[in-house]
């Protein structure tokens, strides 16, 4: 297990800048995630570490050492794609054997760690067909167990479940999970969607803008943001801009409680679940503008003196409200955050 | 419906060719005859003859043919990757720019080409002849390379080399094997253009270079159509052949995209 750091790294196509000092570090032996939305430059990032994409500037270190200039496969690090491109004129067994034939392993050992990686990814009995034959979630798994194989220094995993359904898709995660930790393999994922990022990595890394935005353990991001935008790409919809005085904070929607004192101007936000029904800390009047039912939870935009709060309620809770109803609602102090940035 | 059309595209390209028969295995055959009263082997045997010469041509041709596929080829495969899979200001004056040989006439070029190929000592030669063969044959494999090269996902060559392929080894193991049906399309075109070349092999041949076009232009002329015939049918056997295989690939294809 190495460490994985990419310093300062730029990159463009063309005129558009894509990756502007990016610094990112993946500790050995753990799962990092680097979480952006589409067209970040998150891949760019993750073909610069593999080796396949030279950055205009910057370093990439695997264990300490400079492998900028290393071609892709002599850095020890192995990339899986986002779809798994396994070769169709191979067998599935030939396919996961591919990197250690082309370390001219013995053929015996080869044949004896292909069918253990096969095995441990729940392909067995599969190594003879075709990639073809094989269904979405067995391809993208055996183009996992076809880079774990080589026991690579640092795994690079691109977008490893949005070409699955949603139904394959925590097995995936959990595979990938398991066999991270029984390897102690440092891997880095790429991903847009925060809830895969947490559900996945211990530590995560949001990509904005063409650098890190906010890095850290996923719980952390979530609570407590460091900027509106990085607030808003995990979820959060409610900014209260306004003047901190002590423990209070004079918002548009009135003096609000805060849990730690806050001094002069700056931005609260809360995110839509902490929002609660019924009266307690900070209760406040609102009408509800609308509701919307979404399965699992109702979503209310909620007027309160002409800024409208979102929140997120269990159906329960919300059963009965109609639009232009008046409800009581409170914003727990703990659960106000303020901005460190405006 | 669709061995029909087979069919049919096969009967458009081969009645025309009919008459070749007749010719190749008549004793006279002489206007209102509907068919020559007489047949015989006469003109094969003259043309298996050492006079006749058909042997060395069909040999000589099939080398140089096969040559000028070969090497085109090798040549084509850089260019049309760099055509096909990447993008680059000047792209289409480039395109433009390698099928230039095919708009000029190739004559025109050979006589430009004398000079200097004389100069080189490679007048008369089988290696001068194939060189200018690969003035024609060259754009198309170029066009067709890049035409399959466009088809191909970029991200496979890479994913081999993550996985440790040298690039040398990633073309070999992924690239080759996923462009070998197109490969082998575009040699059968190159052998059939190199095949069907008839002025550049005559001035860059300066008659030392027999091929079966000049043989068969050389006994039409005289009138030795009954020669001609025969020669005729031995030139259309790499031609049919390739017709035979394309029509069972795109009938396979066909039946495929179903």
């Amino acid at each position: 297990m190495s460490r994985l750091e990419l310093e300062g790294l730029s990159h463009g196509y063309g005129e558009t800048p894509v990756l502007q000092g990016l610094t990112l570090a993946a500790e050995a032996g753990a799962l990092t995630a680097l979480l952006g939305p589409s067209g970040c430059g998150k891949s760019t990032a993750l073909r610069i570490a593999a080796g396949l994409l030279a950055p205009a500037s910057g370093t990439v270190r695997i264990g300490g050492r400079d492998v900028t200039r290393i071609p892709p496969e002599r850095r020890g690090a192995v990339m899986v794609f986002q779809s798994p491109h396994l070769f169709p004129k191979m067998s599935v067994a030939e396919n996961v054997g591919f990197g250690l034939r082309m370390r001219r392993r013995p053929a015996a050992e080869t044949a004896r760690q292909v069918a253990a990686m096969l095995e441990r990814t729940g392909l067995e009995g599969l190594g003879a067909r075709r990639p073809a034959e094989l269904s979405g979630g067995q391809a993208q798994r055996a183009a996992l167990a076809r880079a774990l194989v080589l026991e690579p220094q640092v795994l690079l995993l691109d977008e490893p479940l949005s070409s699955l359904d949603a139904g394959l898709r925590s097995g995936m995660r959990a595979l990938i999970r398991e066999l991270q930790r029984e390897t102690g393999t440092t891997t880095l994922v790429v991903t847009h969607d925060q809830a895969e990022a947490a559900a996945l990595a211990s530590h995560v890394a949001l990509m904005l803008g063409g650098r890190i935005a906010q890095e850290g353990p996923p719980e952390e991001i979530y609570a407590r943001p460091v900027s509106a935008e990085v607030a808003r790409f995990f979820g959060a919809e409610t900014f209260l801009p306004g003047h901190g005085r002590g423990t209070s904070f004079s918002s548009p929607v009135g003096p609000l409680a805060l849990s730690a004192p806050a001094i002069g101007p700056g931005t609260l936000t809360i995110r839509p679940e902490a929002i609660r029904p019924g009266a307690g800390q900070n209760t406040l009047s609102a009408r509800l503008v609308e509701a919307e039912f979404l399965g699992t939870a109702t979503r209310l935009q909620l007027d309160v003196s002409g800024t409208i709060l979102t929140a997120l309620w269990r159906p329960a809770e919300a059963a009965g409200l109609s639009p232009g109803d008046i409800v009581q609602i409170h914003l727990p102090a703990e659960n106000l955050w303020r901005l460190p940035s405006a | 419906m669709r061995p029909a059309l087979v069919w049919l595209a096969a009967a458009l390209l081969l009645l025309p060719l009919l008459p070749l028969i007749p010719w190749a295995f008549a004793r006279g055959w002489f206007f209102p005859d509907l068919l020559p009263s007489r047949w015989s082997l006469a003109a094969w045997d003259y043309a298996l003859s050492p006079a006749g010469g058909l042997l060395p041509a069909l040999g000589v041709t099939t080398l140089i043919a096969a040559l000028a596929a070969t090497v085109s080829l090798a040549l084509a495969l850089p260019a049309a990757r760099a055509l096909g899979q990447r993008s680059f200001p000047g792209k289409g004056a480039m395109m433009l720019l390698v099928l230039a040989p095919v708009l000029v006439p190739g004559l025109a070029v050979t006589m430009g080409l004398q000079g200097l190929m004389t100069r080189a000592e490679l007048t008369g030669t089988l290696a001068g002849v194939t060189l200018v063969h690969l003035i024609p044959v060259l754009p198309y494999a170029t066009l067709l390379l890049a035409a399959l090269f466009s088809g191909l996902d970029p991200d496979e060559e890479a994913q081999a080399r993550s996985l440790g392929a040298s690039p040398a080894a990633a073309f070999a193991r992924v690239t080759l094997p996923a462009l070998s049906p197109g490969l082998a399309a575009a040699w059968a075109l190159g052998f059939l253009v190199s095949w069907s070349q008839y002025a550049p092999t005559l001035v860059a041949g300066a008659g030392q270079v027999q091929t079966l076009p000049l043989l068969l232009f050389a006994f039409l002329s005289s009138g030795r159509h009954d020669i001609a015939g025969a020669i005729g049918l031995v030139y259309l056997v790499p031609g049919l052949l390739v017709l035979a295989l394309a029509s069972r690939t795109l009938g396979r294809g066909l039946g495929a995209s179903r």
